[in-house]
Order: C-alpha cells, then structure tokens, then sequence
C-alpha cells in the first residue's frame, strides 16, 4: 500500500515536470564559465584539485562534439570541485593546526 | 664513457658469489613516450660471464627483463685474484665488456 | 584485522588528544618557536617507535620493517644509484665552459655540505635549497639550468649528499622574521589538506608511517629529506626532493606547484630543520 503510494507521488513528480529540453551551446557556456571562474579562484589559493581541470576539459571536448548534454553536465561537476576545493583551503586556512604536533 | 657493467665477485674459498649491475634501458617495444610513439624494443639479448675462457653464467635474455637489471650466483671453482670476463650483447648489435677481479 | 582496527582507533585516540592538547595552547600559539617544534616533533616519532635507533630515521621505511630492512641491506651492497653517483661525481669534476666548476660556487668546494642546506639567505630573504644553489651556478657560469625533478640534477646532489652522509643535519634559522615565516608557512604546507583526497603531507607521515598504503610502507615525516635523492624503484629512476614534492601533491590529487616554488622551498626548510641531529643518508633507494 505505502510503496503503490510512493511510487505513485514519484510518477506525478515526474509528469509534473516540463518536458526536457535539449540543451544548447548557450547553456553550456554559461555553466562552463562559472566552472572555469571558480577553477580560478582554486588555482588563486593555490589549491586546484587535479580533477577539477581533468573535468572541465572532458566538458570542453564534449562540447567540441556538439553533446551539449554531456558537456554541460561536466562543467558541473568540475565547478563542485573547484567549489569544494575553494571549501578546502579556505577551511584548512585555520584547520591544519590540530593536525600539528607540539 | 664509463663502462655500462658493475661487477663484485668475491670467493669464500670454494664459492664465488658474483653480483653485477648493468646500466640499460630494456625497452620492452610495448611503452609508449611522451608523444604518444611506440619506443621501440631494445633489450639485451645475451649476458655471458666466462671464467679461465670457459662459460660460467649465460643469460638470454628478452624484453620482460627489467631497466638497469642486476643478477647474482654463484659458482665453483674459481680462486681470489683471478680474472671474471662479462659481456652482453643487445638486439640492436651493440655491446659491452668488461673484466673483473675475483677478491 | 583486529589488530589493525585497534590500531585505527589507537591512532583516531591520539588524534583526539593531540587535538585536545592543541585547544589548551592556542593562546601561545600565535608566536613561531621552532626550538620548542623541533623538539615536539622529534619526540612525537620516539615516542610512537620507540624501538627504532633515533639515526635510523633518515632510512624511512627500513627503521619500520624488519623484512624491508633485509632487503634493502643487501640492495645496499649494489644500490641502484651507482650509476647516477658516478655520473654526479664526474659532472660535479667537470669544468663549465668558463673553466669554472661547481666546487667554485659552494662552501669547502661543495664536499660534505648537504647537512646545511636548505639555509635561508637573509639577502634574498628566501629559502634557498641545493637544487636551487645548483641550478644558480650553472646559470651564474654562463650554463642553462637543468630539471629540478630527476637525472642531472638527481646525479648532481646524489654525489653531494654522498659525500656528506653521516653528518648531522644543520638547519640554521636565523633571527629574522623572515626566517620564522618562511619555517611557519613551511610548517602550515606541511599540515594543510589539499587535494580531492584531502590529505596533508602529515596524513600520510606523521599519522601512519609504519602501515602501508597499497603495497607500500609510509616512511615517518622525520628525517625523511635526509636520505634525498632517491632512487625509486617504482619509477624506475631518480628523484629529487622536488620531484617527492610533486607526486605526492599529484598523488592526492592536487595540482602540484612549479618545482622550487615559495612553498615547496619553505615545506623542505621545515622538515630538515625538524631533523636536525639526524644524519644525512642520502642518497637512498626506495621501492
């Protein structure tokens, strides 16, 4: 009974959603711009995580195939890398001290 | 150019316990380098080392030998002072000789 | 498997404590007091191995496995760095084109001087390092310089270092402020997580030197430049301090620095100051 309902609440969750659209080379480059600036702000504080840039040039070659798609969903994911790798070093600016032995 | 061949031979007597280092490349013929281009097989194919004009230890070897490779035995016979003749020859022809003591 | 876990739980332990320590001493944490770091360092590692002979920390792993130790005793006997020493020692002989050479540029000619380096330079007001007291020679002599990470530069410092093992190392800082914020910034490299991986150096060698990480044995934080450079058999190659640097930040996935860059200069001054009075055992070969 409990999962038909859920299952239920999903479908309409689902239908109640516009139709996909596809995604264009617009929407792309604004995801990878803010990808690339906070890959920026990371190389800045001198912390860039290897996959950030790993990342952003999948979407950049994705992109240059014209899958939009893929391409935007890398430049995601490489700006929460870099997001997080600007959490990182703004977090360890104090945190590295109870890692150090006195 | 200094020789490509280290060699220790020492004697405890009856047996002499002999180690050598051999400075080589060992390309396998499978690695590719930074451009992305087959670095072609380049190994040694024979290491010998011969005691009074007579074989002691002969090596063939192939491409799943390592860089700079080092061997170790032993063998019988031998004396303090005399002479260990080693060689290699690699598929590309070239060579290397050298000639040890046995201390 | 127990074992380990209590291991695991001993260590979150310490942790812990280190980390209720810590609290208690902010207040007198904001003055830089590398005497009083040295000696907190050194003791963390004796205390934690207590069985290992304080000198046999410039032999990373081999003072934590006695299998490891076998092993590279007899490798000892024909080290793979042979070659590279004899190349260093030929070069280092070698007259620039100007009819200079090396021994010109450094102190005693250059023999049995690794235990002093890196030093700061209060003209500068930086850390100057040996691969970069090196390069500097060949350049101040009309030479280009060479890769801070391996070959020529491995060669180079392998005969330096040979020439000097067994001597204690000596780390001076001097009264500068400069100094003492090149130390404390070196220090803070030394701690800060970076990387997808959110390691610091110290994750790996102050917290689990001893245990292995895949096949490998971590070697303790404590005299760990002391046996520089190192041959490695997994690169099949030599390594300088620089090239450590930089696959260890790639190893948790960070981006490493330029070789020689502000922090990793800094980061060296710290780890060999905190291993003064250890020998230099360089050059050292590693799995």
């Amino acid at each position: 009974m409990k999962r038909s309902l859920s299952l239920a609440l999903l479908l309409a969750v689902i239908f109640a959603l516009p139709p996909a659209r596809a995604a264009t080379e617009a929407d792309y480059k604004a995801a990878y711009a803010a990808a690339e600036a906070a890959s920026k702000e990371a190389t800045g504080l001198r912390n860039q995580w290897t996959t950030t840039v790993a990342t952003l040039a999948a979407a950049k070659k994705a992109a240059d195939g014209g899958d939009f798609d893929r391409a935007i969903a890398a430049a995601k994911e490489a700006e929460a890398l870099a997001k997080a790798s600007i959490f990182q070093a703004t977090s360890e600016k104090e945190a590295w001290k109870t890692m150090e032995i006195r | 150019m200094a020789s490509t061949i280290r060699v220790r031979a020492t004697s405890n007597g009856d047996i002499t316990e002999v180690q050598a280092l051999i400075q080589h490349p060992m390309d396998s013929g499978f690695v590719k380098d930074s451009k992305g281009e087959l670095i072609p097989a380049h190994f040694i194919q024979e290491l010998k080392f011969e005691y009074n004009g007579k074989d002691v230890f002969v090596a063939d070897w192939g491409p799943a030998v390592s860089k700079d490779p080092y061997v170790k035995f032993s063998f019988k016979g031998a004396k303090k002072g005399d002479d260990l003749k080693i060689s290699w020859v690699d598929n590309k022809g070239a060579s290397d000789t050298t000639t040890a003591k046995i201390s | 498997m127990k074992a380990r876990s209590a291991i695991l739980f001993g260590s979150a332990l310490a942790a812990l404590v280190v980390g209720a320590l810590a609290s208690t001493h902010v207040t007198a944490a904001d003055k830089v007091d590398p005497a009083a770091d040295i000696k907190a360092f050194q003791n963390f590692f004796f205390q934690k191995f207590p069985n290992v002979k304080h000198e046999d920390f410039a032999n990373g792993p081999y003072s934590m496995n006695e299998d490891m130790k076998r092993q590279w005793q007899e490798k000892e006997e024909f080290p793979p760095y042979e070659f590279a020493l004899d190349a260093g020692k030929e070069m280092f002989a070698t007259p620039f084109k100007n009819g200079k050479t090396y021994a010109d540029c450094f102190p005693d000619g250059g023999i049995g001087i690794r235990q002093n380096y890196p030093y700061f330079d209060e003209k500068e007001g930086k850390v100057v390092t040996l691969e970069l007291a090196l390069n500097r020679c060949r350049e101040a002599n009309g030479e280009a310089p060479y890769s801070y990470v391996k070959d020529e530069m491995a060669s180079l410092t392998a005969y330096m270092a040979y020439t000097s093992r067994g001597k204690l190392m000596d780390i001076k800082i001097p009264d500068d402020p400069r100094a003492l914020a090149a130390f404390e910034n070196g220090k803070r490299y030394f701690y800060t997580r970076r990387g997808q991986m959110n390691f610091s150096c110290a994750s790996c060698h102050v917290q689990s030197p001893g245990e292995r990480i895949r096949a490998e044995v971590l070697a303790p934080a404590l005299g760990i430049l002391n046996a520089m450079p190192i041959y490695r058999s997994e690169w099949s190659s030599m390594g300088t301090t620089s090239r450590r640097f930089v696959t260890c930040n790639s190893q948790t996935r960070a981006v490493p620095l330029e070789p020689q860059s502000d922090e990793y200069r800094d980061v060296e001054y710290f780890l060999s100051y905190v291993a003064n009075g250890l020998p230099i055992s360089g050059p050292g070969a590693r799995p």
